[in-house]
């Protein structure tokens, strides 16, 4: 029972420590609660110095959300050239997941982790295009710019079939998901289905009226595709009618079509734009997205979560979320023509104007794993848990060594008030260079206890020029600039006297107000355009009367950061 | 609460320290409440063991007596009537029935009759000094008490007993480093021809060679940088101790120079410090309302903490979960006090920095606080530099923490505001939890748990939901309806309601002239009313329904207070010198209770207090009270002593009664707790008698009530059973109120409610009325029906 609890009956033990009559000491452990309220004042961390406060600041830009740890978390990329700029990209859906690369007049096939091509189609005499696998990965269809389409086996090496019929370049060839018959779009605005088997012309449909550079067949429907043209629309066509079912305007001439899993949203890019449509609603716009700044060229859908990927001329690559925000972003070194995600996002590669194909593999645990293990081992666990897992028996005292307060060496000299040391100490190089939020932090506790001015006099014109370097570089950052400038008006109260001995002092001096001056018209002009941005505001907001009684509407207004 | 005074030890056994009117012993082992010696009609000014038997104690006040107590028993033994205020005492072993007494500026030697009798008369008085110093600690005895030493400003006396004579030794005022010398406390060598005096610098002074007027010396030793409070010689004088406001203990090695140690981070300011007779435990006392026991290793081992009222900037609060009452505490920290148990549970650190203890230095200090509804959150305002221009501030959010039992820090929002932040609220709705706050750049904003729909995962910080603004206004006050659906917020003269889903302006409400000082929203069945009151005098009932004014009636009124259990709103009106407290409904202008006179002063906080279990008192005018307790707080203690025109009695009694600075109104059972002196001299008299002294409760019920009333007689009846319900004299408000229940309750809408004053003549009258029998009309009454 401990003392603590005897006369008073609300406070419940939780462990009984001590005989009746022990006298309580700092030395004892009480473990004793409230029923209501919490643990009592502890005698021991009543006496204990608070280190300074280091103000955690958040960072600003983008947050941290799950979406980008999950598309940060890919290895560097893998670069691998290629012939000419790549056209198409498009893994085999059967395991191991070997994917077909369409660049120049060769076909590569890769495999996942493979570096050199492990089977190469190079039997075109010009361009070839749009390279795809057929639903079980055996058969891969191919056009090309002289207007041949070619079927290859993917383990032989000469054509099965070849269709002959367009007149034009053939860009995009696909199989429909029955497996028999093929559907290619040409730049002689037609396009045509042809039967694998007997290799005839199965039909020609031409509505279209500029090339079709985008071709997406249905998975779920073995007579229905998605076509896109540089007419700036995008068709449905279903092969039982022969003609298309439904037209949409994308506004720009379209670069790739793209079908979600469901079948229920259609993908359709163009220009700067990457526009979502529901078919269920009759081909109606969902969404247009403008974040990139040049065409956007590819787009594919990441097989985890759907999450939508699209590529861009802009060289970049970009990640959405669910609600179609940006969540992530992969940069390249050259404009990007096609792409593709492997099943289960093992995978990203990425084919660019300059023949280069970039393929970045997915970080695993695995990897980490062996990387630690490499690592050389620090102390046994046994070092740390001496001692600690041993549980007292019920007759025996506690007796609790003193936790030691470890503090930082400027909390130290704060402790015992040597306030010009902990200022010096708080300058160190490495502090002030790496933690200039440490260094504010003991500046402001200086200035808290009313000791900053003591700490600031009397130095010379080393640590003078320490301070001002400080200064010069932090004194416009918004989250230091209070403080900092307080620093300043005292330095400059107290040397003022002496300040024309020192050409160094002095020189820094000078640029400080250079620097200050360009601040403070950065200032003004930011302040500017927040009232532009506020007229345009009140000038946005529906005026409503409210209830005869003369109200204003209220304008949120924008509000402006700490900055 | 408590009142550390000052205070003696006995073997390490006990504390006495002074407390009010009555001394309170405590253990220094359990750090428990014994019992308080109680007896005193006013302040106790000092206490000393009785040198010729360890266990009892002189204790002397300033309604001129000097008691004897048995202190472990807590009995009294003997009354010595002096007939003047007394300031302090002192008591040697040799000067056996002698004590020394501060009277006025004299320090007079009195012998204390050995008479048998409870109380006696003491009458052989002798001045040793007339020129003294006011403070207590300025005078000390000497070795085996054959002198007497005590300091005036720069002079330092000692009265030798057996020579019959003083020797002066003085100080310059200043000397060229600046210092300070005047003294401010004194303590001398228990074996030793030596005395240490503390210096306004901080210098410590050891004079030896005194008896010899010519050649004294003194050595300086100095390690305070501010005021030495006190100065004490551990019992075989191997150590002397000191304290100041840095609250460091420091103890320094007598005959060896300048080898001390430190005990630093007690808590407020050191005011005395004290030694138990085996020199085992030493005490400090604190300006925090603090008893630090400390062993002789110089080892805190015991801390016996009361309510600290320093400053209470923050409202007065209910911690939902733990019932406690909230307020400011030690400096950066909010106290949780247990009501019930009249007992400190904790405090929290708010503010987070180490606490400089320095006169003048402008620290953080926490300035707004709020609770929601279920005590899952916190809120909190700390708030710097509000001398100088540049203000920083930080509002801060904590969530309770199931797992530790205490609330923890969630958001820290740095520039909440661009100005002072005024006032906050959450919302009182069980589902989502708002805060609100309210500044002096005229924006209101609305912080809710942002959740981030970018982040799958619950994001549980705080961020702004909602800036609002009307006309530039200043705001005033904001508040949150029972059910959270509307938001008041007023600006200047202007009340404007929001609804908190869509931030939608949903009306406006003005009444002018006068700026809105307090809003509140009814509860329960009066849910629909919104009561404001305005600096002019007003106090608005607004119907939200019909958006129109109900009812308003003129009355100024300083502090508004809903009570969170019931409709009951109270409302201390303010005026000529003293403070009215009007219970009412939102729904019906007349008030519900009416106590005129609570106390003489503006009450700046209040706050319900839910109790435990409902009373079930029929009795109408106490019926408000049933669920809950209301508890007020008056002005702060400086203003007492700043006001001019007071007798230094005036200033003994109004810091008395600073000091029982919580009030409590009707029927609370904690008797420990002093009560505030109210109303004519006899009830003092009679509620300051000890019990045994008086006459038996039945005769002197009557009595007593009929000392109270003025009105007619019907009511009488009921009035005398309540007071017979309660036996203990030492309730008075129970009584006070039901008389002042009696007075007439205000009319609808009155414009002039200040009660006729009486004079002279009709006071008489009225007493005469009072005193003449009325026993005929109960015989009137019988025979009627």
């Amino acid at each position: 029972m401990c003392l603590f609890c005897v006369p008073m009956p609300y406070i419940r033990c939780v462990v009984w420590i001590m005989s009746v009559w022990m006298w309580k000491s700092p030395e004892v452990l009480l473990y004793c609660r409230c029923s209501e309220g919490r643990e009592p004042v502890f005698i021991s961390d009543m006496a204990s110095f608070k280190p300074t406060k280091v103000q955690f600041l958040p960072k600003l830009g983008e947050k941290v959300t799950e979406d980008t740890l999950y598309w940060k978390n890919y290895k560097s990329p893998v670069q691998i050239k290629e012939f000419g700029a790549v056209t198409k990209i498009d893994f085999s859906p059967l395991a191991p997941h070997n994917y077909a690369v369409t660049a120049s007049t060769r076909i590569h096939v890769y495999g996942l982790h493979s570096q050199e091509p492990i089977r190469s189609f190079t039997r075109f005499r010009d361009t070839a295009y749009g390279g795809s696998f057929r639903g079980d990965g055996k058969l891969l269809v191919a056009g090309s710019e002289e207007g041949l389409i070619r079927l290859f086996d993917i383990s032989g090496r000469v054509a099965l079939r070849q269709f002959t019929g367009h007149s034009k370049a053939v860009h995009v060839t696909s199989f429909l998901s029955d497996g028999f018959r093929v559907v290619s779009g040409s730049d002689d605005l037609t396009f045509r289905v042809w039967d694998v088997p007997s290799a005839v012309e199965l039909s020609s449909i031409t509505e279209h009226t500029d090339y079709i550079r985008a071709l997406a067949p249905s998975k779920l429907n073995p007579d229905l595709f998605v076509t896109g043209s540089y007419d700036h629309t995008v068709k449905v066509f279903d092969m039982r009618s022969g003609s298309s079912v439904m037209t949409m305007q994308h506004g720009h001439p379209v670069e790739c079509v793209l079908l979600y899993p469901s079948e229920a949203l259609l993908v359709s890019t163009g220009g700067r734009y990457v526009k979502i449509w529901d078919l269920l609603k009759g081909g109606q716009e969902l969404v247009s997205l403008k974040n990139h700044h040049k065409t956007v060229t590819c787009a594919c859908l990441s097989s985890v979560g759907n999450k939508l990927l699209t590529g861009s001329l802009d060289r970049h690559v970009k990640v959405y979320n669910s609600s179609y925000k940006v969540v992530h972003n992969f940069d390249c070194d050259a404009s990007i023509l096609s792409m593709a995600v492997a099943p289960d996002d093992e995978v990203v590669a990425v084919g660019m104007t300059n023949g280069v194909l970039s393929v970045r593999h997915r970080k695993h645990k695995k990897d980490k794993e062996t990387l630690t293990s490499r690592r050389r081992r620090g102390p046994s666990y046994r070092v740390f848990v001496k001692g600690k897992n041993f549980v007292p028996r019920q007759d025996d005292f506690l007796v609790s060594k003193p936790v030691k307060q470890y503090l930082r060496k400027y909390d130290k000299q704060l402790k015992s008030f040597e306030v010009s040391k902990a200022l010096d100490t708080a300058l160190q190089t490495w502090t002030r260079t790496s933690k200039p939020e440490v260094t504010v932090a003991v500046i402001i506790e200086l200035n808290r206890r009313g000791t900053l001015k003591n700490a600031l006099a009397g130095r010379n014109e080393e640590s003078l020029t320490k301070i001002l370097n400080f200064l010069l570089k932090h004194i416009f950052d918004p989250r230091f600039s209070r403080p900092l400038l307080t620093v300043g008006d005292i330095v400059l109260d107290l040397y003022r006297q002496v300040l024309h001995q020192s050409p160094v002092v002095e020189r820094q001096l000078q640029r400080l107000m250079e620097v200050l001056g360009r601040e403070a018209e950065l200032q003004q002009e930011l302040l500017q355009v927040l009232g532009i941005l506020d007229t345009l505001f009140a000038s946005l907001t529906p005026r409503k009367e409210v209830a005869a009684l003369a109200a204003l509407p209220v304008d949120q207004g924008p509000q402006l950061q700490a900055a | 609460s408590l009142n550390g005074k000052y205070k003696v030890q006995r073997h390490g056994l006990f504390v006495l320290c002074t407390s009010g009117d009555s001394v309170k012993v405590y253990s220094t082992r359990t750090e428990e409440w014994l019992h308080s010696l109680q007896g005193h009609t006013n302040q106790v000014t000092g206490i000393a063991l009785n040198p010729a038997n360890h266990l009892q104690v002189y204790s002397c006040s300033a309604d001129g007596t000097v008691k004897l107590w048995d202190f472990i028993d807590g009995i009294l033994i003997k009354t010595f009537i002096i007939g003047y205020p007394l300031f302090a005492i002192y008591v040697s072993e040799k000067h056996e029935g002698i004590v020394f007494l501060h009277i006025g500026f004299q320090l007079v030697a009195v012998h204390l009759p050995k008479s048998a009798e409870q109380e006696v008369e003491a009458k052989e008085l002798s001045a040793v000094s007339s020129h003294i110093s006011p403070n207590p600690s300025c005078t000390a005895f000497g070795r085996e008490g054959q002198y007497i030493a005590f300091a005036r400003n720069l002079q330092l006396n000692v009265y030798f007993f057996r020579k019959q004579k003083t020797y002066s030794f003085s100080l310059k005022a200043t000397d060229k480093k600046g210092a300070k010398n005047a003294f401010t406390c004194i303590a001398c060598h228990p074996t030793d021809d030596c005395i240490a005096t503390g210096h306004e610098d901080g210098k410590i002074r050891l004079w030896r060679n005194f008896i010899h007027k010519k050649e004294y010396t003194y050595s300086t030793q100095h390690w305070h940088h501010n005021a030495v409070n006190t100065l004490c010689f551990t019992p075989e004088g191997t150590n002397l101790l000191s304290g100041g406001i840095e609250s460091v203990l420091v103890q320094w090695q007598y005959g060896t120079g300048n080898r001390k140690e430190f005990l630093p981070r007690l808590g407020g300011s050191i005011l005395h410090v004290s030694a138990s007779s085996d020199g085992q435990l030493f005490c400090t006392s604190h300006s925090d309302n603090k008893i630090t026991v400390i062993e002789s290793s110089f080892k805190v081992c015991g801390v016996i903490q009361g309510l600290v009222k320093d400053a209470v900037l923050t409202d007065l609060m209910i911690d939902p979960r733990s019932k406690a009452l909230v307020l400011n505490g030690k400096p950066g920290h909010l106290q949780f006090y247990s009501l019930l148990r009249d007992k400190h549970l904790y405090n929290l650190d708010i503010v987070q920095q180490e606490y400089i203890y320095e006169a003048g230095l402008d620290q953080f200090e926490v300035v707004k606080a709020a609770f929601d509804i279920k005590g899952y959150w916190l809120a909190t305002v700390e708030e710097r530099g509000q001398k100088s221009s540049d203000l920083e501030f930080f509002l801060k959010l904590w969530s309770y923490d199931e797992r530790t039992q205490s609330f923890v820090l969630n958001t820290t929002i740095t520039a909440a505001h661009t100005d002072r932040i005024i006032s906050m609220c959450f919302s009182s709705s069980e589902e989502t939890t708002m805060l609100v706050t309210i500044a002096e750049d005229g924006q209101f904003k609305a912080w809710c748990q942002g959740v981030d729909a970018d982040t799958q995962q619950d994001q549980n910080f705080w961020s702004c939901d909602f800036v609002g603004s009307y006309h530039n206004l200043k705001p005033t006050n904001c508040s949150f309806s029972a059910d959270s659906s509307l938001l008041a917020v007023s600006f200047q003269e202007v009340i404007t309601i929001w609804s908190p889903d869509t931030w939608e302006l949903l009306t406006t409400l003005c009444q002018p002239p006068g700026v809105i000082r307090d809003l509140c929203f009814g509860r329960l069945s009066c849910s629909k009313y919104l009561i404001s009151t305005t600096t002019r005098n007003l106090l608005c009932c607004w119907n939200l329904l019909t958006c129109a004014l109900e009812w308003s009636t003129s009355v100024e009124v300083s502090k508004l207070q809903s009570d969170p259990l019931s409709e009951n709103v109270a409302a201390f009106s303010y005026q000529s010198k003293h403070t009215d407290l009007f219970v009412f409904k939102p729904n019906e202008p007349r008030p519900l209770f009416t106590h005129k006179n609570v106390c003489s002063e503006k009450i700046h906080r209040a706050v319900f207090v839910p109790r435990e279990e409902p009373l079930n008192n029929c009795d109408e005018s106490s019926q408000w009270l049933n669920r809950s307790q209301l508890y007020f707080l008056t002005q702060n203690m400086l203003v007492i002593d700043d006001s001019v025109a007071v007798t230094p009695f005036y200033l003994l009694l109004g810091k008395h009664r600073q000091q029982q600075q919580k009030l409590n109104t009707p029927s609370h059972q904690a008797a420990d707790r002093p009560q505030q002196p109210q109303g004519s001299v006899t009830i003092t008299e009679l509620l300051h008698t000890p019990a045994h002294v008086l006459p038996p409760a039945s005769v002197l019920c009557s009595m007593f009530v009929s000392s109270l009333l003025i009105s007619n007689t019907g009511e009488m009846e009921s009035s005398e059973q309540e007071m017979n319900s309660e036996k203990e004299e030492e309730d008075s408000e129970g009584e006070m109120e039901a008389c002042d229940s009696q007075q007439e309750l205000r009319a609808q809408g009155s414009v002039d409610e200040v009660t006729p004053k009486l004079s002279k003549a009709q006071e008489r009258e009225l007493k005469r009325v009072r005193k003449t029998d009325f026993s005929w009309m109960a015989g009137l009454i019988d025979s009627k029906p």
